[in-house]
Order: C-alpha cells, then structure tokens, then sequence
C-alpha cells in the first residue's frame, strides 16, 4: 500500500457529505452528556432536546437537498450520494421525529429510564441514512448491524414487562440468524469476483460497482448468485417478507409502541431502500433469478400477511401483520424497479404514504394505551368516536389510507406500484395484490366498526369490558396527530408536491 | 354557452364537499343545518342551468370543459371536467336526487345530524364529480368518495343488521370497485395513450384499436366489477340487506344515483372503447341480466313480505332491463339505458324516501302488518301509489320511455330476450300494486291499530311533501317530454353525429 493510495483515499473523505449523520450521531451523544450535567427535576427538557436537534437536522438536509457531490464515490467507494439516498435521508429524519414524538407520549407512563431512548433512536436513524447512502458491502454490513444493535436494545426497552422480553429475545435470535446469513453471502459474493487482496485492504470484491461488472459478465456464475440470494434473504428478514415473517407479531406486540411504530416505518423502509439500491445497482444482470423469486416472495408475502392479520384481536399483532402484506405491496414495486425505471419512486412514494398513516395509527394508539403496553385490543376501541372524536376521526383516516381507500394518500400508493406492475407485465403478481386488498378490508373495517359502530349490549345489568384510560392529547400532540391526518387527505387529492420532489 | 359555465361546474362540485369540510372542522350544528341546505341546492341550480344552457346541437364532444394537473400528470391524470350528452342527464339526477335527500335528512330528526349532513355532502360531491368526470381516473376516485361514507351511515344509522350489512356492502362493493379499477387500467396501459383522459383514449384507440384477445377480458373485468356495484345477479346479495339496513337518505343517493355508476361507466367507457370485448360478452350478459336479474329475482321480489326488502330487490330487478339494453351493444340500447337510468333513479329514490315516511306512520316495515293508511294519510298514498306506477313504468312517467326503447332494440337483439324482459313488467305490475294494495287500501291490522292509537299518523307536511314533489315532477316532465333527455344522449350516442368517428357503436346485427 503506497502513499499516494492512501492520499487518494484520504482525498476523497468529505466530511461534509455525510454531515447530517455526524450531526445527528453528537447530537445523540450531547444527550447522554446533559442528562449527566443538568440536575434531575431538568431532565424533562432533554427530549425537547432530542427533537430540536433532529429538526435542526431535518432543515439541514432539506435546504441541501440538491447536493453537490450527487452521485460522486465518496470515501474511497464507501459512499455515493443519490437523489433516492436524499429523499430516504429525508425520510428517516422524518420518520424518527414522529417515533421521538410518541416517546414523549408512551415513556412517561413506565419506569423506565427515558433519554437512553432518545439516544438510540437517533443513533440508529443516522446507522439507516449511511446504509442507504452506502456503495460497499463493508460500509453495508457495519451501518446494518448499527441498526439492528440499537432496535436488539429498543425492542426490550420495557425490561420489566415479560411479553417485551420475550420479544426482545425473539428479535435477538432471528436477527442475528438473518445477520449471519446476509455476511455468508456477502463472503460469497466476495469470493466469487476472486480478487482477494493481500495486503489487507481487501475494496474490491466489496464495492458494489465492480460487483455489478463482475455479475453482468458472469450472470450464471452458481457463487455469486448463491451469495446474492442469501444477501437477499437477509433483507426479507428485516423486511418482514414471506418466510421470514414469523418473527413480526410477537415482537410487534411486544415492543413497546414507539419501537413497534419505529420497526415497522423507519426498519422497513431501509429493508426497502437496501433491495431497490441492491436490485438497481448490483443485482440487476441476475433479473432470471430474482424477477421469479421476488415474484413468488411477493405474492406469498401478500398472503401470509393478510390472511394472518383476519383473526388478530390485538391491534398492535394487527399492524403488524397488516404491514407484512404492506412489504408485498412494496416487493412488487421492487419487482417491477427491474423493468420500469419509476418504481423505485413509486415505491418510496408508497412508504411516505405508508409512514403517515402508520404514525397517525400508532399515535392513536400510544394515547389509548394503558399501564400494559402489549394490552392493547380492539375492543379497547369502542365507542372511540363517540367519546374522543378527534382520535377516532385520525384513527379512521389513517386505517382508511392503509386499506387503500380513495381518496386517501394510501391509495395513491397502492395505485402507482399497480401502474407499475401493469407496465412490467406482472399480471398473476397483481391479482394477488387486488385479493390481499380485499381482504385487508375486512380487518381494517373491523378496527373502524370497533371504533365507530356502536354494537348492541344486553342493557340490564351487562358490563362494558374494563379498557384502559385514555391519554388526553396535549395542543403538541394533537396538532401532530391532525398533520398526519391533514396530510394523508391533501396527497390523497393532490399529489404533485411529493410526485414532483421524488423525481417521477 | 357562458363562458364562466366551466367554472359553474367546478363550483358544483366543491360546494358539497367544502361545506363537509367546514362542518367537520367544528361548525356549530344551528349553522351546519342552513349550510348543508344551501350545498344541496347550490349543486341543483347549477345542474338546471347546466342542462338549459346545453347546446342544442352539442354532438358527441364534450362541454364546459377544464383541466387541472394534481401531481400525477406524468401518468397522464389530470383533473379533467366536463359534461357530453349522456353525463349531462345523469349529472342532473345526481343533482336533483342529492337535493331531494338532503332536503328529506334534514327534516329527519336523526341522531347526530351534523355528522349525517356531512357524509351525505360528501357523498354528494363525490356524486357529481362521478359524472363530470372526463378523465377516468377520476371518475373511478369520485365514485369511491362517494362509496366510502355509505358504509358509515349504514353502519351508525343502520337499521336491523346494521352491522352485518355494513360488512357485507363494503367487501362486495370493494371487489367490485377493486375489478373495475384493474379494467380501467389495463385499458390505459393497454391502449398505449399513456392517458386516462377519456377524449384522448377514444382518439387513440380509435385510430390503433386494443387487441381483441385483450377487449375480451378488459371487458369481462368490467362487466363484473361494474356488475357488482350494479348488483348484476348473482353478485347482487348486497344489495337488498343493504337497502334494508341503510337510512332512508344513504339509501336514495346509492339506489338512485350511485349505484348508476356501473352502468354509466360501461355505456361511456367499456362500449365505445371495447366494441369487440363487448360482442363477445353480449350473450352471456343478456343470460345473466334476463334471467337472473329480470326473472329470478323479480320472482323473489314477490316474495317478500318487508317493504324495504322489497324495494332493494326491485331494484335489483330493474337494473336487469339496464344490462339488457347494454347487451344490445347498440346506439338505441344504451341510449334507453341512460333514460331508465335517470327515471330509475328518481323513482326508486321516491319510493325509498316514501317507505320511510310510511315507516314513521306504522312502525313497522312488514306488509302483513299494515293496511288502511290512505284514509289517515291521503297525501302520502298518492304519492306512493304514483311512484309504484312509475317504477311499473307506466306511460306517462319517465321509466317508460326507457324500457321501450329497450324492448325495442332488445327485439333486434333477441325476440326471445324481450319476452323475457317484458313478462318482468308484469311480475313488477304484481308485487309493486300488492305491496301499495297492502299498506294503503283495507283495513289496519290488529297490531297497527294499537300503533295507530297511540300515534296517530298524520299526513306528510310540507318538509315531506317537497322533496317528495320535485321527484315527481322530475319524473313526470321527462316521461311526457323525454325529448329534454333524449336529444342530448342521441347527439352523444349516433354515429350521425359530428366527429362521431371515435365512437363506433353500430346498430347492427350481432356478430356470429
């Protein structure tokens, strides 16, 4: 290794490239440092802390939104900066506003200790914004790993509750099985291009533009297809795809909300953005393999999801659920990313839809909770509608928007990844997709006949089941709660600022 | 024509879903009242003007035309309104049907009226933009606007089953909305317009044409998914539990208006733009519309012994003759359709609002418990009587012009077909008398002797009694002068017509 190389290297580290993630990760760290330094009855200012920063943040990327070093390798091909990496920058940002939000709503209910949750939220937020910034395996797996660490903490956060610690064991061994498996095919994908370096600094085998080279001259090369089906198998785990869905109600259920709402919004989405990345840059010369094994993890994804989500009670095993048939809706549009150059916004245009909804849902949630966080059923929901209007009236906004009900922003979503699937040809893929939509309307509506359809008691002397107390929303939270909603009608009518900023 | 009337048109769709808007947010219910009787009427003067101010020689093109780009322009969806001869008569049921609804909700007395007013002001604008929609993207979203709040109030105001018909609706009514919006699709990516502007895919396709492998099985997604928002036999069952449970106003905007959107996306988009998907189907639809629609379900309609019930299938029954006519594949066909559709849907919304009054008057809706209102109620009795007539579809109403023109161009289609069609006029002749026989004429029953005596019904006041009228008027005026429809819809149909080239229907003999 010569100087010059180094040089080189050296040279091509801007730090400026990836200061939102620097910023975000000190911030976190400030964190730890007041709640040492500021006296305890003070503490209570450390979460409006948190959430100054990640806004400050947020501003930063948005008014640096068209970037310079758009589409330069970075850090020794560690790093490239792409218009999708901005928007998902954006999107995490926003997504762990909204998680840090319901924190300040669900922790004070426990014991618990309350900045540690902040820290990593933000920490783990900053780990997804490298990932999908990243052009090399090493980068890959090392900010990967950040955020599977930190959500191995956040899913058991509430280590006094046994459903949470069940579950964090749970997300514990499989996450670290499906960990394994994706640094097996990495090795193996690394192996395969055979340039093996002695002298220690192994760049090659791992960037992913010598690896898309290598798979468009090798396309049948048995290794390297091995390694990148396990690769992909690794991020179904995360994305909850078909098989490897088994791990999702447990650990929905039993995390607590804010880690369940940062699980299914924030972790999807970088399972998404990781495949779209993969499948555009990398993977794209082994479209045979992929296209029909995609294919088929989709629709039974699709399936599995919905069919399970019928019989749920528990409305966070219903989000849950509900969201494994939301990763098939999406594998589809990764489906289609092959063929129609679109997709890949329509996918990302699907999880902003999706982040909204889900929030706006979750937020509900967090304030119908009790004591027993895992405890939150649908007969907790009646007559929501009649006693607190307002949650009820974003509770039925966001659900609709998940069911795809025009004219909310899910169905928007639903309808360009369909637009899409009909341009790539995928028609067995999209009958799939209209029968998991149909039956979603049966769960769906079920939560809203809950909430809204008051249902016919014995009157005499017949007892309501005992349900939690409601949180009243504080001005903060219920302005919150009404963006959401705002905003999931406004994209259901009018699309164009998101359409235009996501480059269609 | 006024050069503001685009811009009419617009408002007419607003004012319903804006005035929703403002009541949502938190008006107070005195205000929300009189601002929900003015949304009603607002959308209603518009269409009158709308429909006078129509060009006598409007051809087959589009007026009032205005186009609006929402963010999804580069899928070639734009906002695109305007009216052409058949959506202008449909336009104007929708306008005058919501306001004799609302008008009839706001006289109601329901529970939580403010939360009524404004689902039924959104299904309102939901409604009209159906049928000013020229792009089909949007005529799609509208109608869904439209569908989503009739499972609400079925669900909140519901009467018995309310529930279950809620549930029930709204998974047969999805696949049926989820069916027809592949279809719409596929023609979009099918025809290669990259549009859903209407005008463009008819020019388009037109000129390239769609694979006839491809109209076969476009057409057939549209045919069921359309058919079961139409309720075409079997995938009707919806239709009766849920005309029974809903309340009386949900019930005449979705019966009367609503429920017209199958039939009016396939006159205006699956015909014309499937014309060999449409031969291939003609059969097959006829046999399943004839004897489904028209006789099995006619015999059932005999059958029942509960007034609501009864209406949902005769309903039901009636959109038979629509599909029929639409199998005729034929200018005269559709051209009857659209005119039953408009008579359909001011009769049958009568008769809805009428069997709840009669309700109010005898508690009950089971025909075997009623008898001898009209000597306590001779207004309503008359009104009652003359809806069933129409819906008979007596000369002199609006319902007659169109199933003769149906039977006729049914008997070029299938003599056989129109026997069929026309024993259905005596099978509604028998249960639609019956059912007036039973409740108006004779004496109370026992039970509703003791219901009388201790409400004494009186006749229906002015409140009723105006919405009641404008339907009626609107019933009579187009049966004795169905020219004031017909004009319109012939210009937009004929191949005579000017720039007619894009609409190849024919009135020609069926394809081997």
């Amino acid at each position: 290794m010569t100087t010059d190389y180094l040089k080189g290297v050296a040279d091509s580290n801007l730090w400026w490239a990836i200061g939102p993630e620097m910023i975000l990760a000190i911030a976190a760290l400030g964190l730890l440092a007041l709640e040492i330094l500021l006296p305890r009855k003070d503490h209570r200012f450390i979460p409006l802390v948190a959430i100054l920063a990640q806004v400050m943040v947020l501003v930063a990327v948005v008014l640096n939104f068209h970037t310079a070093w758009m589409g330069e390798s970075l850090f020794g091909g560690l790093i490239q900066l792409s218009p999708l990496g901005q928007v998902a920058r954006v999107f995490f940002l926003v997504a762990s506003l909204l998680v840090s939000f319901l924190g300040t709503v669900c922790l004070p209910r426990t014991k618990v200790p309350r900045i540690e949750f902040y820290h990593i939220v933000m920490i783990v937020t900053a780990a997804m914004m490298l990932l999908v910034q990243s052009n090399h395996f090493v980068m890959f797996f090392v900010a990967l790993e950040t955020v599977t660490i930190g959500f191995y903490i956040l899913v058991s956060y509430f280590r006094d509750s046994d459903l949470t610690l069940e579950a964090g064991l749970k997300y514990l061994v499989l996450g670290a099985l499906s960990s394994a498996i994706m640094l097996f095919g990495i090795v193996l994908l690394y192996g395969a291009v055979g340039k093996v370096m002695i002298g220690g600094v192994a760049h090659t085998g791992f960037e992913f533009p010598v690896l898309y080279e290598f798979l468009r001259h090798h396309p049948d090369n048995f290794l390297a297809t091995a390694g990148a089906l396990l690769v992909v198998g690794g991020v179904a785990f995360k994305i909850g795809a078909f098989p490897f869905q088994i791990w999702i109600p447990d650990v929905y259920q039993g995390a607590p909300t804010p880690v369940t709402a940062f699980l299914a919004v924030s972790s999807k989405a970088a399972g998404f953005a990781v495949l779209l990345t993969l499948v555009t840059k990398v993977f794209t010369p082994l479209e045979p393999v992929l296209v029909p094994l995609l294919t088929l993890l989709a629709a039974a994804t699709i399936i599995a999801g919905n069919f399970s989500a019928l019989k749920q009670h528990n409305v966070k095993r219903i989000m849950g659920l509900s969201g494994v048939s939301h990763a098939g809706y999406l594998l589809i549009g990764v489906v289609a990313s092959f063929t129609v150059p679109w997709a890949a916004s329509a996918v990302w245009f699907y999880l902003f839809t999706y982040m909204l909804a889900s929030m706006a849902v979750f937020g509900v949630m967090a304030y119908l909770a009790g004591e027993n966080d895992a405890d939150q059923e649908l007969e907790h929901y009646e007559a929501l509608a009649r006693n607190r209007p307002f949650l009820g009236g974003v509770l039925a906004v966001g659900v609709g928007s998940l069911a795809g009900i025009p004219p909310l922003a899910g169905f928007m979503g639903k309808l360009l990844l369909f637009i899409a699937a009909f341009h790539a040809h995928l028609y067995g893929l999209l009958a799939v997709a209209i029968g998991g939509v149909i039956v979603s309307i049966y769960y769906y509506f079920g939560w809203i006949k809950a909430a809204f359809f008051e249902s016919w008691r014995p009157a005499a002397g017949a007892e309501s089941p005992a349900k939690p107390a409601i949180t009243v929303p504080t001005m903060a939270g219920a302005i919150t709660l009404a963006v959401l909603a705002l905003a999931t009608v406004l994209i259901g009518f009018f699309q164009q600022p998101l359409t235009s900023w996501l480059q269609f | 024509m006024n050069s503001l009337d685009p811009q009419l048109l617009q408002l007419a769709i607003a004012t319903p879903l804006v005035a929703a808007l403002i009541m949502a947010c938190g008006l107070p219910k005195r205000f929300s009242t009189k601002l929900a009787a003015v949304a009603f009427t607002v959308p209603a003067l518009i269409a009158l003007w709308l429909w006078k101010e129509y060009p006598a020689e409007g051809g087959a093109g589009y007026h009032y035309l205005s186009s609006t780009d929402t963010g999804l322009g580069m899928f070639g969806i734009n906002l695109k309104l305007g009216l052409n001869g058949i959506a202008l008569p449909m336009f104007l049921l929708a306008a005058i049907v919501g306001l004799a609804a609302g008008l009839y909700a706001l006289r109601s007395g329901a529970e939580r009226l403010k939360l009524y007013l404004t689902l039924l002001l959104i299904m309102q604008g939901g409604l009209l933009g159906v049928f000013s929609s020229v792009d089909v993207f949007f005529f799609y979203f509208f109608h869904e606007l439209a569908l989503i709040p009739t499972f609400i109030m079925v669900g909140i105001w519901g009467g018995r089953d309310r529930n279950y018909a809620a549930m029930k609706m709204t998974i047969y009514l999805t696949v049926g909305a989820m069916l027809s919006l592949l279809g719409l699709i596929a023609i979009y990516v099918k025809s290669g317009a990259n549009s859903f502007d209407l005008i463009e895919l008819k020019a388009v396709i037109a000129h390239d044409g769609i694979a006839a492998s491809s109209q076969k099985y476009i057409f057939g997604l549209l045919m069921f998914g359309f058919g079961t928002l139409v309720s075409l036999w079997p995938l009707h069952t919806w239709a009766p539990l849920g005309y029974g449970a809903a309340p009386s106003s949900t019930a005449m905007l979705h019966a009367g208006v609503l429920k017209k959107f199958g039939l009016y996306g396939l006159i205006q988009i699956a015909l014309p733009l499937l014309p060999e998907g449409a031969h291939w189907w003609a059969w097959k639809l006829a046999l399943l519309a004839g004897v489904g629609n028209v006789l099995v379900i006619g015999f059932i309609t005999m059958a029942q012994r509960d007034l609501k019930q009864m209406l949902g299938y005769s309903s039901v029954m009636h959109m038979g003759y629509c599909f029929l006519g639409i199998a005729c594949v034929s200018t005269a066909g559709s051209g009857g359709v659209v005119l039953l559709m408009v008579a359909h849907g001011l009769s049958v919304a009568l008769l809805f609002m009428l069997a709840t009054s009669v309700h109010h008057r005898t508690h009950t809706f089971d025909l075997a418990e009623m008898g001898g209102l009209a000597q306590k109620t001779p207004v309503l009795a008359a009104l009652f009587v003359a809806a069933t007539m129409a819906s008979i579809g007596l000369p002199g109403f609006a319902n007659f012009p169109g199933e003769l023109t149906i039977f006729v161009s049914l008997w070029k289609f299938s003599p056989g077909m129109t026997a069929v069609a026309v024993s259905g006029v005596i099978i509604s002749a028998i249960y639609g008398l019956r059912a007036a026989a039973r409740v108006f004429f004779g004496s109370p029953s026992e039970p509703l002797q003791r219901v009388m005596a201790a409400h004494p019904p009186v006749d229906m006041g002015w409140g009723e009694r105006l919405p009641a009228l404008l339907l009626l008027a609107a019933l009579l005026l187009f049966g004795f002068y169905p020219r004031a429809l017909s004009l319109s819809v012939d210009q937009a149909l004929s191949p005579a017509a000017p720039g007619i080239s894009t609409m190849p229907i024919h009135v020609s003999p069926l394809r081997p």
